[in-house]
């Protein structure tokens, strides 16, 4: 009789828990998408340690060009006699083979992770910044009139335009009247896809402002740009975290398709996309200078778009913790 | 109803306006002239550019070369930078090239991503339901000119057809039924190809509507009804869950000239994306503002087209 009461009170009184920790656990649910965050989080890890080896304490140099090695298979040993000992793979073998130059493709794949994903990280935080500051001003000063329209009609008709515009045709363009340059790709992939995001911060910022937190935070006198910033945009985050994690694994392929069309980001920088593209001209003599870029390329965009679709399905309202 | 297409089609007149000024705005005064495209050449003086940029009043105010670009397209005078042919008949001839590819495209988008979506959505959670979401997904994540290399070497290997191009070079004096063959293996690969990602996303569309419709009431007294399972799913719920699809018909008539450039590029495909791509690489601007006018119009009119639609189809819906 007793036990069945305490159970009961703690049926009761469950244990706090934030929305993020709850959510977390729908997420942990879904294993495709759970067992994704973890590789990106890997991925991540090694884009860095990636970066340090090739440009800081130099093991994997994709630098050195060995042109009586060109076209090696991957897991060959080295065993050359011409190349010169100091310019040998490290340990010993090529993993991943080498391309039409001799250079250590393993080397250039792990140099082109973190080039990859900081081209894919900083067209989404441009994407981020500017969907987020236009999304935030239709949606808190809507109302206000400049003239006869409203602010919310001008953004928004702003964001029709944009909307109306070939997005990859548009990139293609002024990437290529542009002088070549990784931080133009960055900006322009950034500067062609807020959209979306501005539409789902203005949504959210609808139903926001009028909600009575935001009317206290007013009655105090605090600044209209901290309250929009600091109090509201962290309750509209969900949307925005799921389009930027989808947003980066588009700017990624769209990265390679702009080197497919010889627009993408210039050598001596390797990125996946660069790298694939140039193999594609071996196809037949060393096919793996494709396939392995192919398919890296393949299976980070296909875990960030598992882990984007996961917390999408996470952070619907309609799903509740059941258990 | 008359009022509201008015409106419309008022509305998007004035957007159509805005954005044919920004893109002749981006495209002018983003660095690099037509008259540069060849810098190293000994034969081009400065007075040599300087007649050349003349002749294409690229010498005039940035207003003034609007004013020209609008008056010349509507009037069809307008004239390509690079051989001087109308730029209209250029288009259109590309065009031509450009449209059963993209027909047949949306064709096998919508044949295939109908059946998948709406058996997902059905056997929810079973084997089909998960390979397919995970298919759709690696689809969708694949680079598509990656895709397309392994399908053209594996086409080539083991059927011997021939892939790249519109048709195969020295077919001309075969008899119809010959050169009709060709053509259309020409065509499938390409189409396929460019069908791909668009059918993975479509049928996920699919799948979510129609798992939204199926828990519907109307559903179970359908059932309750005693109705064989067929009509319940394709009469009552197809039907209901069709509606936000005819939005994504409208908007994927643009997709005839943006979403082509990797896809023409690869099968050598004369369309309007390599076109449109060509003119980039020479500094065309009356053809790449063109193509970009062109698209804006296509836009604005499928939505338009889509919001008739809805409002004629749905009569929840009243003006």
């Amino acid at each position: 009789m007793n036990e069945s009461i305490t159970i009961l009170e703690t049926d009761a009184l469950p244990p706090s828990k934030g929305l993020f920790q709850e959510r977390w656990d729908i997420l942990k649910r879904n294993t495709m998408a759970y067992g994704s965050f973890w590789f990106l989080m890997s991925l991540l890890a090694l884009a860095f340690i990636g970066k340090v080896l090739t440009r800081y304490i130099v093991v994997f140099d994709p630098k050195i060009v060995r042109l009586s090695e060109k076209f090696l298979p991957p897991l060959t040993a080295f065993t050359s006699s011409i190349t010169p000992k100091e310019d040998a793979p490290a340990f010993g073998f090529y993993l991943f083979g080498t391309d039409e130059l001799g250079r250590d493709v393993f080397a250039r794949m792990l140099e082109g992770t973190s080039v990859s994903l900081s081209v894919g990280f900083v067209a989404v935080g441009i994407m981020l910044t500017v969907g987020i500051f236009f999304g935030g001003i239709a949606g808190y000063y809507g109302r206000v009139k400049i003239g006869f329209v409203t602010v919310d009609a001008i953004i928004m008709r702003f964001v029709d335009i944009m909307l109306c515009f070939p997005t990859f045709f548009l990139i293609l363009t002024v990437v290529a009247l542009l002088p070549p340059s990784i931080y133009n790709i960055m900006i322009v992939i950034g500067l062609t896809s807020w959209m979306g995001t501005a539409r789902f911060v203005r949504a959210e910022f609808l139903s926001l402002r009028d909600q009575d937190f935001v009317a206290a935070a007013r009655s105090q006198a605090i600044p209209e740009w901290r309250i929009i910033f600091i109090h509201m945009v962290p309750n509209a985050i969900a949307p925005v975290l799921v389009s930027a994690t989808l947003g980066v694994a588009s700017a990624i392929l769209t990265e390679s398709a702009l080197s497919f069309l010889g627009f993408g980001v210039q050598p001596p920088d390797a990125t996946w996309g660069n790298i694939l593209s140039d193999g594609k001209n071996f196809l037949f003599d060393a096919p793996w200078l494709t396939f392995i870029p192919g398919f890296t390329i393949l299976l980070v965009v296909l875990a960030f778009n598992l882990c984007g679709e996961g917390l999408r399905e996470a952070f619907n309202p309609k799903l509740k913790t059941t258990s | 109803m008359v009022n509201f297409i008015l409106r419309n089609i008022w509305q998007r007149i004035i957007l159509l306006i805005f954005i044919s000024i920004i893109s002749h705005a981006i495209v002018h005064l983003a660095p690099g002239e037509p008259a540069l495209v060849d810098p190293s050449n000994p034969r081009m003086k400065a007075e040599d550019i300087q007649r050349i940029r003349a002749a294409f009043h690229l010498d005039e105010p940035l207003h003034m070369q609007y004013v020209y670009w609008v008056k010349d397209l509507f009037t069809g005078e307008l004239k390509s930078f690079k051989d001087n042919q109308p730029v209209m008949g250029k288009i259109w001839e590309r065009f031509l090239n450009s449209l059963p590819l993209f027909v047949i495209a949306t064709f096998i988008t919508w044949c295939l991503a109908f059946p998948v979506g709406i058996r997902a959505a059905v056997h929810r959670d079973s084997t089909f339901d998960r390979s397919s979401t995970f298919v759709s997904y690696a689809l969708i994540s694949i680079p598509g000119f990656f895709l397309s290399y392994l399908v053209i070497i594996f086409m080539v290997k083991t059927f011997n057809i021939p892939v790249l191009g519109m048709r195969t070079f020295g077919l001309e004096d075969a008899s119809f039924l010959f050169q009709s063959m060709d053509r259309v293996w020409h065509l499938t690969i390409p189409a396929l190809m460019s069908a791909i990602a668009g059918t993975a996303v479509l049928s996920r569309y699919v799948r979510s509507q129609m798992s939204e419709v199926l828990h519907q009431d109307y559903m179970r007294t359908a059932r309750a009804k005693g109705l064989p399972e067929d009509q319940v799913i394709y009469r009552h719920g197809l039907r209901n869950a069709l509606l936000p699809f005819i939005t994504m018909f409208g908007l994927t008539i643009p997709g005839l000239i943006g979403g082509s450039v990797i896809f023409e590029q690869i099968f050598s495909w004369p369309g309007m994306g390599r076109l449109g791509y060509e003119a980039i690489l020479a500094r065309d601007f009356p053809i790449i503002l063109t193509l970009n006018f062109m698209t804006a119009v296509l836009v604005l009119v499928g939505t338009l087209v889509s919001d008739i639609l809805y409002a004629v189809v749905d009569p929840r819906i009243k003006f």
